[in-house]
């Protein structure tokens, strides 16, 4: 047997929830990053159901430029976050505030 | 031969450039001398079209040719091009000779002027100006010479612009012009948006098209643009200061030629003049009341160059009322005989004004008659010959203007003959003061020991003797009883139509010429008999002439002190209050919202992220409904 389209979906609105609360709740840049990728995948997963359903083979090919550019984003923002670390004892996101000018 | 007519303008341009490009190196006397060629050179060609002018049969004196296009805008086309007819080549004829004297009077005049070089550039360019004025086939090429003219004019009197007062005096004299100018553009509209089209034959052949109030209007803006150059009331205020520059300008702009640019312009265009006999009227009222006032203003002025001024406002409003009258031929004889004796007078002043190192006051002067004799003959014959006594150039030409006014209003003769009387009166009172009696130099002449009048060199001596020649047998241009081969018949074919044609009988026309010469000398007794060994007679110089009829003073508080006002209401209430509020307001308006929607810049990443989604929900949410509604 297999799993109707719409668990996937329910499961990616799941995640996509879990993943947006927690970048608005948690003050740790690390974890805010892995929210972003929560998001990110859960977009993903759609992209892939929708696919499926409609036997449209161009959702999965977004989901490889998505993959990328998430690679690409992961590199830059993990730059910052080690940028962060030289100079600070924590990551917490409110610190940065000051760079508001 | 006519054909090379366009070469007289071109001279004065050429020496205009040369001295702009090398003036300063040609220098002191050599810049003079070049100048003075250039136009020499114009009035060479002059005299060549003269010749080529009167080889032709009297019906075939005209030549017109255009050069080059220069605006061909939809239907309006201006060529630039050249009119030649009796007119324009009698105009050339006096503007290039009266030129030439006084530019080789100015090599004795402007010596050891700091700016020598810079005085000749002017007055090129005004030749050149004038002569473009003068010449133009299309009244929009008139115009351009007319302001050139003028902002030639405004140059040379503000010549020594250091000095307060000449730097004000140019300004008066090109913001009055500007007044006149007004007319002659609004003019040009009306009659191209009438006629379609400013070449001056086309105009003179559709004339009718304009309509008979389209006529009187163009005409009376054509008099107020003569009013503003030519220094008619009510406009007339402005020749007096612009006496501020050099003398020769004086003579040769503010006297000869320039001033005369209005009543040329009104000659030009008769044949729009004669389709309204009310703008007729008005020209010559204004002609003679002018010719008037000025007249007794001239009586009680105590500057030489002012009084002199005011002689010429006055001289010019007789031929502004000889041409009021249809008298063109009269107006451009008497134009032509007082560019020959103003000049001369005005020359003479200037040859005083050197001779006593820049003193201009008439009651310093006297007893010059023995140390200036040149200054003093030539000065002689000038002041006999506007004072019309006979057989001199003033006497024919003013008598043939009062003989035309006579036939159209008798009034208006008899204020001609007044202002003959006073004529005959300010110049002898002028003249008297100047040259006879005791000599009251010696106190204002600097040095020590005081240098005595001294008499000016011959560049400046020669100028005044062959313009004294002029003045004194300039009559025979046009004698009474050889009209049909004189000045009048040479310019017939311009007036033709417009002339006035009456005439009267022989016994009146004698009686007309017994009382001019009667007027001249009654005006020459009375000043004799006023002002000969006196030189302060507060009772014939009252405050009233002084102050020329109180008409700067009117300006002043009609114009002057309301525009003062309003230029101060500008600045303290429009400027502070609603410019610098509006724009200060403006800023302060940005400022506060800005300050009010930076605090949404919080710093906090997860403000901002909340935005977003909510920003996100907000969108889902439109296109929901949209869906939703559909």
């Amino acid at each position: 047997m297999s799993i109707p389209g719409e668990w996937y979906l329910i499961l990616a609105a799941a995640l996509f929830t879990v993943g947006a609360l927690g970048l608005l709740v948690r003050r740790n840049v690390l974890v805010m990053f892995m929210c972003i990728e929560l998001m990110l995948n859960a977009a993903n997963l759609t992209f892939v159901t929708f696919s499926r359903m409609l036997g449209d083979i161009g959702g999965q090919v977004i989901v490889f430029f998505v993959l990328v550019v998430a690679a690409a984003e992961v590199v830059v923002g993990l730059g910052i976050v080690v940028a962060i670390f030289r100079r600070r004892t924590q990551t917490s996101a409110d610190d940065l505030r000051q760079l508001k000018g | 031969m006519v054909h090379a007519a366009y070469l007289m303008a071109l001279f004065p341009l050429a020496g205009f450039v040369v001295l702009v490009a090398a003036g300063r190196r040609l220098g002191d006397p050599w810049a003079g001398w070049v100048a003075t060629a250039a136009v020499l050179g114009a009035f060479v060609v002059a005299c060549v079209s003269l010749a080529g002018l009167l080889g032709e049969p009297t019906s075939a004196r005209h030549f017109s040719a255009d050069y080059f296009s220069w605006i061909t805008v939809g239907g309006l086309q201006v060529k630039v091009g050249i009119l030649l007819d009796p007119l324009s080549m009698t105009m050339c004829m006096f503007v290039t000779g009266v030129s030439a004297l006084i530019h080789l009077y100015s090599i004795g005049y402007m010596r050891d002027d700091p700016e020598y070089p810079k005085f000749f550039v002017y007055m090129n360019l005004f030749v050149f100006s004038m002569l473009l004025l003068v010449l133009a086939n299309n009244l929009l090429v008139t115009f351009v010479g007319w302001e050139g003219v003028g902002v030639c004019s405004y140059w040379l009197v503000a010549y020594w612009h250091e000095r307060d007062s000449a730097a004000s005096a140019g300004k008066k004299a090109f913001i009055y012009n500007r007044v006149g100018d007004v007319g002659f553009l609004i003019a040009l509209f009306l009659i191209f948006s009438r006629l379609g089209t400013l070449d001056l034959p086309s105009i003179f052949a559709h004339r009718h098209a304009l309509g008979s109030a389209g006529a009187t209007a163009a005409a009376l803006l054509l008099l107020m643009a003569a009013t503003g150059k030519s220094a008619q009331i009510p406009l007339f205020n402005w020749l007096p200061d612009a006496m501020e520059g050099p003398t020769p300008v004086s003579a040769l702009i503010h006297a000869a030629t320039m001033v005369t640019a209005g009543v040329y312009l009104l000659c030009r265009m008769n044949a729009v003049l004669a389709l309204s006999p009310d703008a007729m009227w008005v020209v010559a009222v204004i002609g003679g009341v002018t010719a008037f006032v000025a007249a007794t203003i001239a009586t009680s002025q105590q500057d030489i160059k002012k009084a002199l001024a005011f002689s010429t406002v006055s001289q010019i409003g007789y031929m502004m009322l000889a041409v009021g009258t249809g008298a063109y031929v009269a107006a451009i004889f008497l134009m032509v005989a007082h560019a020959f004796y103003k000049a001369l007078l005005f020359l003479g002043a200037g040859s005083v004004i050197h001779g006593l190192h820049d003193e201009q006051d008439l009651k310093k002067m006297g007893g010059l008659a023995r140390l200036l004799p040149w200054t003093y003959g030539t000065f002689l014959v000038g002041w006999l010959a506007i004072a019309g006594i006979p057989p001199l150039s003033g006497f024919w030409s003013k008598g043939d203007v009062l003989a035309n006014v006579f036939r159209k209003s008798p009034a208006l003769w008899a204020l001609g003959v007044v202002t003959a009387v006073l004529t005959a009166y300010y110049m002898t009172r002028l003249f008297v003061l100047a040259f006879r009696g005791d000599d009251r130099w010696a106190s204002s002449v600097s040095g020590h020991p005081p240098q005595p009048p001294h008499e000016s060199p011959w560049v400046m001596r020669l100028p005044l003797v062959v313009l004294a020649v002029l003045a004194f047998a300039g009559g025979v241009l046009d004698l009474p009883w050889v009209h049909h081969s004189g000045l009048a018949s040479w310019l017939a074919p311009v007036f033709a139509h417009t002339l006035y044609a009456d005439h009267e009988s022989a016994a009146l026309q004698t009686v007309l010429v017994v009382v001019d010469g009667v007027a001249g000398l009654l005006g020459l007794g009375l000043a004799f008999a006023a002002w000969r060994g006196v030189v302060d007679r507060p009772a014939l110089e009252p405050q009233f002439l002084q102050r020329v009829w109180y008409w700067d003073d009117l300006y002043d508080a009609v114009i002057g002190r309301p525009g003062q006002a309003m230029a101060r209401v500008a600045a303290t209430v429009v400027d502070t209050r609603v410019i610098d509020g509006a724009v200060n307001g403006v800023a302060a308006v940005v400022r506060r919202s800005a300050s009010s929607v930076r605090r949404l810049q919080t710093g906090y990443v997860r403000n901002y992220a909340l935005g977003i989604a909510l920003g996100l929900a907000a969108v889902i949410a439109f296109l929901v409904s949209r869906v939703w509604w559909s």
